[in-house]
């Protein structure tokens, strides 16, 4: 109890006597000591370093799990928006169809990513996707470019691909995403990058723990033409009668504008969806992680502790048993 | 022995009947083999994105015979208004003027401009003010109407209306450049098109 009370003296003392100066000579420049010296020269082992560490990944726990809780909230905001604009896409598809491979000469890739970091995969796979693109589209007289929107995917596809990037936009979800914005930036690209064909690669968002990549393609007027004449999928494209306007090409090429602006719209508030959750499933690995280290170390804490007590204790004891025998 | 040939004997069939609830269709396979076949020879490694056939059900082929009712999707960026639904008629505002559709009707890609859509069902009408979009009319009778923004009429109110129209009518007087008389006289399209939606 003496000792209890003289080490929690100690502690305060330990201060204000500053034995470092004489530890620091002795303990190596490399390695820090455990060792620590309390008043009148006791000698104890630190619980210091560890209860150091221990403070830090609770602090990190309770970030995380902040963290955690933010990007579920915001989730749940940007759901509902995200179901209700996925019927936009459907009757396109139902009309033009799928063609995914369709052979062009200028492919676009759009790759959609997020601005912000710590959300998991998904950035990478949409990029590894646009790179599995890029090479699908490589041939002789083919080439392909790249349109980036967001920070994570400049940021890997401008370390290989640099010469291939035509545009680059950010902070794209600074304001609540609208079919405004979204559309204006649909405009920009049309109007800035020729295309024979551009292939929007977001990640689609199935449920909190699963996201999805996909590849939407949109072709332009000419190549539409070519495959609804070559018969196949579009064949039955001559058979729609196009009113208004003075030629059938001009509605067409609205309409080509217009599925892109629709088919950007869905996928930038998918890939949103995607990103808050995967930035949950993320933080909450990383809250349970942080969990499982704290307990690692309360239990090197305690054993440091107990050692040190039982360390004492032996000394007293064979220091009183020497006096008496 | 017999117990876990018992114990083998449900799982078969709740494979089968897991595979019939299965939302993968085997058409989309199909449409996007030439797709996946060029992936897997240059990304054997990954898996190939999914392309928006998979997630899209399909859609009944022509039938022989006129069905008797139009069946109606009518999406906006916000919502999907109506989604199948059944109706008689649909009259759309195309930019060439009125257009009715019935079950039946030709195969049609039409433009629309600012102005009412109306559904039909049975003796109820359904009005919506139509900013732009288009409308799909496919030959099984399925008729998509997307639209970038859409009222339903009694929402809007007389007052702001005109006085868009007489702001709108001030700026295409003193615009200067090209893209001012456009922005103004697209207002007073819709401006208008809103006045004789609430009139008429």
């Amino acid at each position: 109890m003496a000792m209890a009370a003289l080490r929690r003296e100690g502690r305060r003392l330990a201060p204000l006597i500053s034995p470092r100066t004489i530890t620091a000579v002795r303990s190596s420049p490399l390695y820090p000591t455990l060792e620590d010296e309390g008043p009148l020269g006791v000698r104890h082992i630190s619980t210091q370093v560890v209860r150091n560490r221990m403070k830090s990944v609770k602090n990190i726990q309770k970030i995380t799990k902040a963290m955690k809780m933010v990007a579920a909230s915001k989730l749940r905001a940007i759901q509902t928006k995200t179901e209700n604009s996925r019927g936009l896409w459907q009757p396109f598809t139902a009309l033009l169809g799928d063609l995914p491979s369709a052979d062009v000469k200028k492919n676009v890739v759009v790759t959609i990513s997020s601005d912000k970091g710590l959300c998991g995969g998904i950035n990478s796979t949409s990029v590894k996707i646009s790179k599995g693109l890029h090479k699908l589209n490589s041939g002789p007289e083919k080439e392909t470019k790249y349109v980036i929107l967001g920070e994570k995917a400049k940021a890997q596809l401008v370390r290989d691909s640099k010469k291939d990037i035509e545009l680059i936009i950010t902070e794209l979800q600074k304001n609540p995403l609208n079919y405004t914005q979204v559309s204006v930036l649909a405009d920009e690209i049309l109007k800035n990058v020729e295309y024979d064909a551009l292939r929007i690669v977001f990640n689609k968002f199935q449920s909190v723990v699963s996201f999805v990549p996909t590849v939407s393609t949109v072709l332009s007027t000419e190549i539409v033409e070519r495959e609804a004449e070559s018969g196949g999928k579009l064949g039955d494209l001559d058979s729609y009668e196009v009113e208004g306007g003075e030629t059938k090409g001009e509605i067409l090429q609205n309409l080509a504008e217009f599925q892109f602006s629709c088919t950007m719209f869905n996928a930038v508030l998918e890939n949103a969806c995607s990103e808050q959750g995967a930035r949950m499933s993320a933080m909450d690995s990383s809250s349970r992680n942080a969990g499982d280290m704290l307990d690692r170390l309360t239990l090197t804490y305690n054993r440091t502790r107990q050692a040190s007590i039982t360390t004492e204790l032996i000394e007293i004891i064979s220091g009183a048993s020497a006096l008496e025998g | 022995m017999l117990r876990r040939a018992l114990g083998l004997l449900p799982r078969p069939i709740a494979a089968a009947r897991a595979r019939s609830f299965s939302t993968d269709l085997p058409a989309a396979h199909t449409a996007d083999a030439t797709f996946m076949e060029a992936w897997n020879k240059v990304m054997p490694n990954m898996d190939p994105p999914k392309t928006p056939l998979s997630f899209m059900h399909p859609r009944p082929p022509t039938p022989s015979s006129i069905p008797p009712k139009l069946t109606v999707n009518f999406v906006l960026p916000y919502a999907s208004e109506l989604s199948t639904k059944e109706v008689d008629m649909v009259i759309v505002t195309a930019t060439t003027g009125q257009m009715g559709f019935l079950p039946g009707h030709v195969a049609t890609i039409a433009e629309l401009k600012p102005g009412v859509l109306s559904v039909h069902e049975g003796s109820e009408t359904t009005k919506y003010f139509v900013s732009s979009g288009f409308v799909f009319i496919h030959a099984n009778s399925f008729a998509d109407i997307i639209a970038v923004e859409a009222v339903p009429l009694d929402r809007i109110d007389a007052n702001l209306v005109q006085k868009g129209l007489a702001d709108f009518t001030q700026k295409l007087s003193s615009a200067t450049t090209e893209l001012e008389k456009a922005e103004a006289q697209i207002g007073i399209d819709v401006h208008s098109a809103l006045n004789s939606a609430l009139t008429g």
